[in-house]
């Protein structure tokens, strides 16, 4: 019943339109077509659009997204990470998943890192919520974010060696049993 | 009122008993516990205090805030291990006499947490007196934790349970130290030493990888 208010408002001008559940794919394209380094693959799969985006791209496209006309993305949902295993090549990946309270619709921004190079900057600026979710990726895969103003452990003891969800880290952890 | 009459008439004016038995009796009827629920089963520690499941009936009239306060430690939930150091440092701040009940799966054993993240039982940490299996347990079995809790008690002995003198005590043990490796957070050094390797039996729940 909010929406027959909503489509009032839509139609006075007052409110953005809403695209539901994806981005309208003209803007992504226009995006894609208008920043060349940003985007480095589109995929589209049940319902939800996923942009992969190389590491030094991310912090100049999420804090674009957040106030361009069409995009609008004001919250942050999630920040986490991903171990593809140890066998893969890139290894680690950081996923984004961005939401317009405004638009209503759903982006996911994926970044992949190779093992030897696990650094990719922050988005707390862009996004204050990303502060805890970057430090848990620090603290469960060894992700490190540059700029971010806090980066230690959160879930871990602070003595804690290793990063406990990489795929080569055991399940039981080690022993003996200790702290650390 | 009418009971203090059927007293002073059915009793002599002077009882003699052992003191063991006195001490124990009024230790056991008034077990106050330290509020340490950590998890879901801090839930039915709180059921077990509420009207259906009364625990204050059987003495555990008030949960007290400090530990310094407390008899008996029901460590209800599972134990991270961030969280041991200072579960230690609780029960070393009780004074004796002090009992623990493990509530539980998860503080008897690490519950369905076969992980690096949850301490395996609390026993590596504190001594314990009483362990309750099930996941949560009723409130009912609380209620006999507590019961047969209140029976050990009354076979005990005060010789067993006496304070250690104040400066031996502040020199033996840094509080905070975990009974199982001797490890603290001001002795961390000597803890980087130990070498560690992965448990040779990994868990069954660990799929395991060519790499």
């Amino acid at each position: 019943m909010a929406d027959i208010e909503r489509e009032k408002e839509i139609a006075k001008g007052k409110r953005a339109p809403a695209s539901y559940p994806v981005p309208p794919a003209g803007l992504i394209n226009a995006l894609r077509q208008e920043h060349e380094g940003w985007v480095s693959e589109v995929t589209e799969a049940f319902g939800e659009v996923t942009l992969v985006v190389p590491r030094e791209a991310i912090a100049g496209l999420c804090a674009h997204l957040k106030t361009a006309p069409g995009f609008e993305f004001d919250m942050l949902s999630d920040l986490t990470g991903a171990d593809r295993g140890p066998e893969e090549e890139p290894r680690f990946e950081v996923n984004y998943h961005l939401f317009s309270t405004k638009r209503y619709h759903r982006l996911r921004l994926k970044v992949l890192l190779n093992q030897e190079d696990t650094r990719v900057a922050s988005v707390t600026g862009v996004w204050r919520t990303a502060n805890w979710h970057e430090r848990e990726t620090f603290d469960m895969f060894g992700v490190v974010f540059d700029g971010h103003p806090d980066l230690r452990r959160i879930l871990l003891p602070d003595d804690w060696q290793g990063h406990a969800l990489r795929k080569d880290f055991p399940l039981r952890g080690y022993e003996p049993y200790s702290l650390t | 009122m009418g009971l203090e009459n059927f007293i002073a008439e059915a009793l002599p004016d002077v009882i003699t008993t052992r003191l063991d038995s006195l001490v124990n009796w009024a230790r056991k009827s008034s077990l106050w516990p330290a509020t340490f629920g950590l998890a879901c089963c801090a839930i039915e520690m709180m059921a077990t205090t509420d009207s259906r499941h009364d625990l204050a009936r059987f003495g555990s009239e008030v949960f007290r805030a400090s530990p310094r306060q407390a008899d008996v430690m029901i460590v209800s939930g599972r134990v991270s291990r961030k969280m041991a150091p200072v579960l230690r440092r609780i029960y070393d701040q009780m004074p004796e006499p002090k009992w623990v009940i493990s509530m539980g799966a998860c503080a008897t054993s690490g519950g369905v947490f076969d992980n690096y993240a949850i301490v395996q039982g609390v026993d590596k940490i504190v001594p314990v007196d009483v362990y309750i299996p099930r996941c949560p347990p009723r409130p009912e079995m609380l209620i006999h934790a507590i019961l047969m809790l209140q029976e050990k008690v009354m076979r005990e002995s005060m010789r067993d349970r006496k304070d250690v003198p104040a400066s031996e005590a502040y020199e033996a043990v840094p509080p905070g130290t975990l009974p199982a490796t001797g490890v603290s957070a001001t002795n961390a050094a000597a803890a980087q030493e130990t070498p560690s390797r992965p448990y040779t039996i990994a868990s069954r729940h660990e799929r395991r990888r060519s790499s």
